[in-house]
């Protein structure tokens, strides 16, 4: 039907109209929509899937927009075309974005059952969809500016879904006006870009780069805007609120548009400005230590189940900027160490995802069935439902970090690698493990064993109990065989990152 | 609540002549002059505002909240029609330009301002000031509506 060359826009393309077109099977019957939900999204996988395929056969994978052929990237030489630029990082994060709002949209059929407004929420998670699809692919600055938009207020509307209460509303807020912030700094980074050499595609810019002082205050400027919507540690306070006042599978949709921003924020670094100097490397991994710190630490103390796999995540995210960061010192080129340690970073993303993703729906479930969040309150629900104790179970040792889970993997390659870059630094990474393994088992004993609370309980919608299960399928299947995972996805996604020639070249 | 007085009524249906000609004046020369869509879009939703300030409640009928979210919905699904409509080329990509007829070669330079020749970026333009004028009416017609109505509470 459609030829191959146009893969990569059909990626964004195909969620954006199906977010258009979800309202109007709404219309028509609620059953039709969830169907073409799911048929949008199986597509959409597909496409990624086929994606990536055909990047890992033919290399890099590029695309103009509004070109008389897809491949004219710079007529008369010069590169003023919108383009989409396809490399094997670019397709690993795509796939990863489309598998989990597949499995988040499959949990909504059964969490959101009885929703009124089921409507707008697939059209927003769709939306969030084709945002977060746009900034992995996007090749030009500007457009990974209106993508950044596209993922703020989508998500924005998404965390208020209780618009009842006053703390959903609160935290959307706190949302809006943090990533509106990081959306006007990255507007005025691509100004101060275009103003020195009139470009805007992220590929001639890496080949044209000059290091001006302006530069540097543009880099800083990107990796800000990036780090606040990831949110790493100087900006992590919306985290909690939202992951905590959003309903879980809207809270792992906000996990993975904050890995999408790190893999932007890895992208501009890497191959757009390829930084001489470690400076960058060392803050990145002095941001991830803290990061560690203070996520484990506030988790300790949370009482509320969403908050506190919240404040986990900050710290996730810490172990993902430890290892990139320190990887940044070195020269990935030349060094083992520093390209193992940019692997562990780039695995921790997928492992990240899958962890915290059973974990937040886990917890969803929880409050499914006894409309309670608060640790305090619940208890022995692991002698009513053993399954989802086992799912709770399996990612809480996937994300301490506990063989055989894929959470040890990417951990110990981060550790081993961190070691030789800085001992204190693993050090703290690994403190920061134990005491994430602590923060689980505190939170596992008060919800699954201990004193049943004396209410009658229902039963977990099969929906529900297929997406936790395809996530703890998945977590097991890397946990068990993490060297194929490396070989054939995480080595091509880290050569790609490496070689900002191979990208330049796709475009000039 | 019953609206403004007379004087004011009578003022607002007239100012929608004038209104609705510059807001579509906008969007159809779109891709010869300064706004587009989005402009003349926002232009023509300045009625709405106008109508729900002058007639309050009356307006109710005129302004439906389920149509006007379905006119939203039908001129997105028409605009990425249009992008997807390019495929045979690139995605967005300019099929109607040079196509005869209606779609005549594009202006270049000092140029008449013929409305024929931008292909199918008129199109577009016309699709997005639909989409623009029922949102932000949907909008207004939420925020006015939305303050008397009770929010209750969703299930799930």
């Amino acid at each position: 039907m459609i030829n191959s060359e146009h893969t990569a826009i059909m990626l964004i393309a195909v969620p954006l109209l199906g977010a258009f077109t979800t309202a109007v099977f709404g219309r028509v019957s609620s059953s039709l929509r969830n169907i073409w939900v799911l048929a949008i999204l199986a597509s959409t996988e597909l496409l990624a899937v086929l994606l990536g395929v055909n990047v890992l056969e033919k290399g890099i994978n590029v695309y103009a927009l509004g070109a008389s052929f897809p491949t004219l990237t710079s007529p008369e030489g010069f590169p003023v075309r919108i383009i989409l630029e396809v490399d094997a990082m670019n397709a690993l994060i795509s796939l990863i974005a489309c598998t989990i709002t597949l499995i988040v949209v499959v949990y909504c059929l059964g969490f959101m059952r009885e929703s009124r407004v089921l409507d707008k929420a697939y059209t927003l998670i769709l939306l969030l969809l084709t945002g977060m699809l746009g900034l992995t692919l996007t090749g030009d600055l500007f457009n990974l500016f209106v993508f950044f938009e596209v993922v703020s207020i989508s998500s924005a509307a998404l965390i208020a879904f209780y618009v009842h209460r006053g703390q959903s509303l609160e935290a959307a807020f706190k949302y809006m006006v943090i990533s509106a912030t990081g959306a006007l700094i990255l507007l005025f980074a691509v100004a101060i870009i275009y103003s020195q050499y009139n470009l805007l595609s992220m590929a001639a810019l890496a080949a044209s780069i000059k290091y001006t002082f302006l530069d540097e205050v543009a880099l800083v400027l990107l990796i800000s805007a990036f780090l606040l919507k990831a949110g790493s540690v100087p900006a992590h306070m919306w985290k909690p609120d939202a992951y905590g006042e959003a309903p879980a599978p809207v809270a792992v949709m906000l996990l993975t548009s904050a890995l999408v921003s790190l893999y932007v924020l890895f992208r501009i670094t890497y191959t757009v400005f390829n930084p001489v100097t470690p400076t960058i490397g060392w803050t990145l991994a002095l941001l991830g230590v803290l990061s560690i710190f203070l996520g484990v630490s506030m988790a300790l103390i949370q009482t509320k189940l969403n908050r506190l796999i919240a404040y986990s995540a900050i710290a996730e995210i810490g172990f993902i900027l430890l290892g990139v960061g320190s990887s940044l010192t070195q020269s990935p080129h030349t060094s083992k160490v520093g390209f193992n340690a940019l692997s562990g970073g780039l695995f921790h993303i997928l492992n990240d995802v899958l962890d915290l993703g059973l974990l937040f729906l886990a917890a969803g479930a929880i409050y499914y069935l006894t409309r309670e969040n608060n640790m305090n309150r619940l208890g022995g629900l692991g002698k009513t439902h053993p399954v989802l104790g086992v799912f709770f179970l399996i990612g809480l040792l996937a994300v301490s970090g506990l063989p055989p889970f894929n959470g040890f993997a990417s951990k110990l390659m981060i550790y081993e690698s961190v070691y030789f870059f800085n001992p204190l630094f693993a050090i703290i990474g690994i403190l920061g493990s134990i005491l994430m393994a602590a923060v689980y088992v505190k939170a596992f004993y008060s919800v699954f064993l201990g004193v049943f609370p004396p209410q009658e309980l229902g039963q977990i919608p099969k929906s529900m109990l297929a997406a936790m299960g395809v996530l703890a399928l998945l977590i097991l299947v890397i946990g068990l065989y993490p060297a194929t995972v490396i070989k054939y996805l995480i080595t091509p996604a880290a050569d790609a990152l490496i070689n900002p020639g191979d990208y330049i070249g796709g475009v000039l | 609540m019953s609206g403004l007085s007379k004087i004011v009524r009578v003022t607002a249906a007239v100012l929608m002549v004038p209104v609705s000609t510059f807001g579509l004046y906008v969007i159809m020369h779109g891709h010869l002059t300064p706004g587009g869509g989005f402009q003349g879009g926002a232009v023509l939703a300045t009625i709405s505002a106008l109508f729900i300030i002058a007639y309050a409640d009356e307006i109710k009928k005129a302004l439906d909240v389920n149509l006007l979210s379905l006119v939203e919905t039908l001129a997105l699904i028409t605009f990425i029609s249009l992008a997807f409509l390019g495929l045979s080329t690139t995605f967005f990509s300019n099929f109607l330009l040079k196509a005869g007829e209606l779609f005549n070669n594009p202006a270049v330079g000092i140029n008449g301002g013929d409305l024929n020749t931008g292909g199918i970026i008129p199109l577009m333009n016309m699709a997005v000031g639909l989409e623009v004028f029922s949102a932000l009416s949907l909008i207004m017609v939420l925020m006015y509506y939305g303050s008397k109505m009770e929010v209750p509470e969703d299930v799930s």
